[in-house]
């Protein structure tokens, strides 16, 4: 305890408001788990009254061990950043990264050895589906992109984040969320909506922590020293808000009984379709897409130490993505019984979005502009530009699917999974891998990382992985779909469906290597970074970095 | 160039920022969602369709929970060679009471929006329980536990209640009877089997699991199969009068 007591110390009208919230919160939950109506809700109420114990407790115990004043805004006229909460999502990006490509290893293997289904209820494929999509996307993605935008935001406004208790209330509430949904899927729970499958109580807790991360980065921006708000702010707030719109949008929901996990959606049949693709493809566009290209503003610039190329390209690009973006929705129901108009509009939306998508592509490449020697010594840098060279082949691959001819070929097969891990690994995995190669040294105040040799074998290791993974499916699409519309000479389709399932058990064992592959990457990855936050600087071999050979 | 300056107003005032993004992303959204909650022309006008019986209703959460949808579409595209492997391409209308849809996005299996009637009620139970015992190349997962596992009937009227409170059209008759309906679909000499049929006119009543007792999940599942795509009768469907 300091000696401070000359200032009389009083809590915050946060800590004041939320202990005995988060009281409240763990009797009601506790009354939840007794009178549950099924096992699932008794277990998730559970959960939610130790971590509102946890939470009371951890906010009384944090003010009686706090000094009588909140941290300074700033320190000697510099910002006293907080960087706190942006190493926890740091970390536990790097966990969720493993376990989401761990469950997808075996989801894959499954695929090609179905009796690693073992006929239980909970380790079945249809279950751990929703655990490996969320995994990857919210806990993985999610942790990387509130660790980042936390990083960014306070450094490009040049000023500590709004908020004493918000900014751990995000974080630590998004990984409660994360919890809740993913046991959630191993117990049956989920309304089945492609990448919105919690249900209602998890929507609404998930809806409280997103608008607490709304008006944290609005008020760090708004309490900003520079004049103007630098561009990668303006996609982590057109994520931030997007999201929250579509979420609130797909999710409306009647539950059965407030003591139970089941619900029912509003929306019924073809509207429900509409809602939830043009959910679906913008958690694509807003998720994995605008959040992942602030990164791609901040980091890449700061690696390759050379301004964004161009400023007017970033104007043009932002607008015309997340006006584009937002129809392209129905092209995931093309020929289905959505109305022709609308599978008309989503087709022309796609493929006009494939401008803004090349725009900031190029803009993201240009950077590297008397900076390209840099991709022989750096490898961080050199996994930024190829995150960037993956998001512009899957940026023109997705329009070109988004055509209806091409995806009456194309939908319902292997190729949608094939295109969709060219974007999730090449670009989401390798821009996150890069920047968290980047702010772990920053944030535990390193001079470099570990080792970049370790950084070389990632790319490398996990460069393949992806070829393995996309190529496979590309096959095993196409074949799928021309095997399905295939006609003999007499006029009778050729073959059974299941002669389709059967072609396609090579190429789920290709596909499962390369997911192993890229597993692997991620661990070298785990610690390199482990290593970098606890071995001695004399041991860190590439503070001076490490040349490569020209090839 | 003073363009290029006007743009500095989004970029020193967040408040201003958000309000852009917001117009900027509404559109679409507003302009692909809205006509279809009132442009008369996006569901058909069909005959046959009706709210899904207690049992099948039950037969479609385990479908759900179960996350069939991951590898199974239910929605044929008017595509030649879809039609003639699983039938008539799927309607707006027979999705209409699909809380939530289940048209999928995978066909690592096939469609099942047409499987009604189309294998036997023992096929089912013995794919369900073990796929390669019927189909040796198949991929899909065994669900043994479905056949040990009765439904829970107590709470199947509140289900049919939250149900009519999205718009699904349940009468005061047959939420008042759901627990007696899903008892007596299951079992052909059940009293209420009459009275069931009234209240859902040609929905299929047999022991579906082939085991005496209470209902199983198996039985719910099965039901719900069977079902599939059978309501809407194509000898009398008028496509011109449908035409989007």
């Amino acid at each position: 305890m300091t000696n401070a007591s000359a200032t009389s110390k009083s809590m915050t009208i946060g800590e004041g408001l939320l202990w005995p919230l988060f009281a409240v919160l763990a009797f009601v939950c506790l009354l939840g788990a007794a009178m549950a109506h099924d096992s699932a809700f008794a277990f998730h109420a559970s959960l939610g009254c130790v971590a509102s114990l946890a939470a009371a407790f951890t906010i009384l115990n944090r003010y009686y061990d706090r000094p009588a004043e909140l941290p300074p805004q700033e320190i000697n006229g510099r910002p006293n950043y907080n960087m706190g909460p942006v190493k926890f999502a740091s970390v536990a990006a790097v966990f969720w990264g493993i376990a989401g490509f761990t469950v997808g290893l075996i989801i894959a293997c499954q695929l090609a050895w179905p009796a690693l289904n073992f006929d239980l209820p909970w380790t079945t494929f249809g279950r751990l589906r929703p655990l490996h999509t969320s995994a990857v996307i919210f806990a993985f993605g999610g942790n990387v992109l509130i660790a980042s935008s936390f990083y960014v935001v306070q450094k490009t406004c040049r000023a500590r984040i709004a908020g004493d208790i918000a900014p751990w209330f995000v974080v630590l509430g998004y990984n409660f969320f994360i919890l809740v949904a993913g046991t959630g899927y191993l117990l049956g729970v989920t309304q089945s909506k492609e990448y919105a499958e919690p249900e209602w109580y998890a929507d609404l807790w998930l809806t409280i922590v997103w608008v607490t991360y709304l008006l944290v980065f609005l008020m760090t921006l708004i309490k900003r020293k520079e004049p103007h708000i630098f561009v990668a702010n303006w996609f982590y707030l057109a994520f931030i808000v997007t999201i929250a719109v579509l979420h609130l949008g797909n999710n409306p929901a009647l539950p059965v009984s407030l003591l139970g996990s089941k619900s029912y959606i509003a929306w019924s049949g073809v509207q429900d379709a509409m809602f939830q693709w043009w959910y679906g493809h913008n958690a694509v566009g807003f998720f994995l897409t605008a959040g992942f290209l602030a990164i791609m503003y901040y980091f890449i610039p700061k690696r390759a130490e050379r301004p964004v190329y161009s400023y007017r390209l970033s104007i043009i690009h932002f607008w015309a993505l997340i006006f584009l973006y937002i129809w392209a929705g129905p092209h995931h129901l093309h020929y289905t019984a959505l109305p022709d108009w609308a599978q008309t509009l989503g087709m022309t939306f796609s493929i006009m979005l494939w401008m803004p998508s090349w725009g900031g592509m190029i803009n993201g490449l240009m950077t590297l502009s008397g900076a390209w020697d840099k991709l022989r010594t750096d490898p961080v840098l050199r996994m930024l530009v190829v995150s960037v060279a993956f998001y512009g082949m899957a940026t023109f691959e997705g329009p070109m699917m988004s055509v209806k001819v091409v995806n009456s070929l194309s939908h319902y097969t292997d190729w949608t999974i094939g295109h969709v891990h060219s974007g999730a690994l090449g670009w989401v995995g390798f821009v996150s891998f890069g920047a968290l190669y980047c702010l772990v040294p920053w944030l535990w105040d390193r001079k470099g990382l570990y080792s970049l040799k370790l950084v070389n074998w990632h790319f490398w290791i996990s460069t393949i992985g992806i070829v393995l993974y996309i190529s496979a499916m590309w096959v095993s699409g196409i074949l799928q779909g021309l095997m399905w519309r295939a006609y003999t000479s007499l006029g009778f389709l050729e073959y059974s469906f299941i002669e389709s399932v059967e072609a396609m058990h090579p190429f789920y064992v290709i596909r499962a290597a390369g997911g192993a592959l890229f597993l692997i990457g991620a661990l070298i990855m785990a610690f390199n970074l482990w290593m970098t936050v606890n071995a001695s600087e004399a041991e860190t071999t590439s503070a001076a970095g490490l040349l490569q050979p020209a090839e | 160039m003073s363009l290029w300056n006007r743009h500095k107003i989004f970029e020193k005032n967040s408040i201003i920022l958000i309000a852009g993004i917001l117009a900027v992303i509404a559109i679409g959204g507003l302009v692909e969602i809205t006509p279809l909650f009132y442009l008369k022309s996006t569901i058909e006008v069909v005959d046959g369709m009706r709210p899904y019986t207690p049992l099948e209703l039950t037969g479609r959460n385990v479908y759900v929970r179960e996350g069939c949808y991951l590898c199974h579409s239910q929605m044929i595209r008017s595509l030649r060679d879809e039609v003639e492997r699983y039938g008539h391409y799927s309607l707006a209308a027979e999705s209409m009471y699909d809380h939530p849809f289940q048209w999928g996005s995978k066909r690592t299996g096939p469609d099942l929006a047409r499987v009604g009637a189309k294998y036997s009620d023992e096929w089912h139970v013995r794919h369900l329980i073990d796929p390669r015992a019927i189909v040796p190349q198949s991929v899909m997962p065994g669900y043994p536990a479905l056949a040990a596992t009765e439904v829970n009937v107590d709470d199947i009227a509140a289900h049919l209640r939250t149900n009519r409170a999205v718009g699904v059209p349940y009468t005061d008759d047959q939420i008042a009877n759901a627990r007696a309906d899903l008892l007596a679909q299951a079992d052909p000499d059940n009293a209420g089997v009459d009275a069931f049929q009234k209240r859902y006119p040609k929905a299929v009543v047999r022991n579906f699991d082939g085991k005496s007792g209470n209902p199983t999940e198996l039985d719910a599942l099965i039901a719900y199969l069977q079902m599939l795509g059978t309501l809407v009768d194509f000898k009398l469907y008028d496509e011109k009068a449908n035409l989007r």
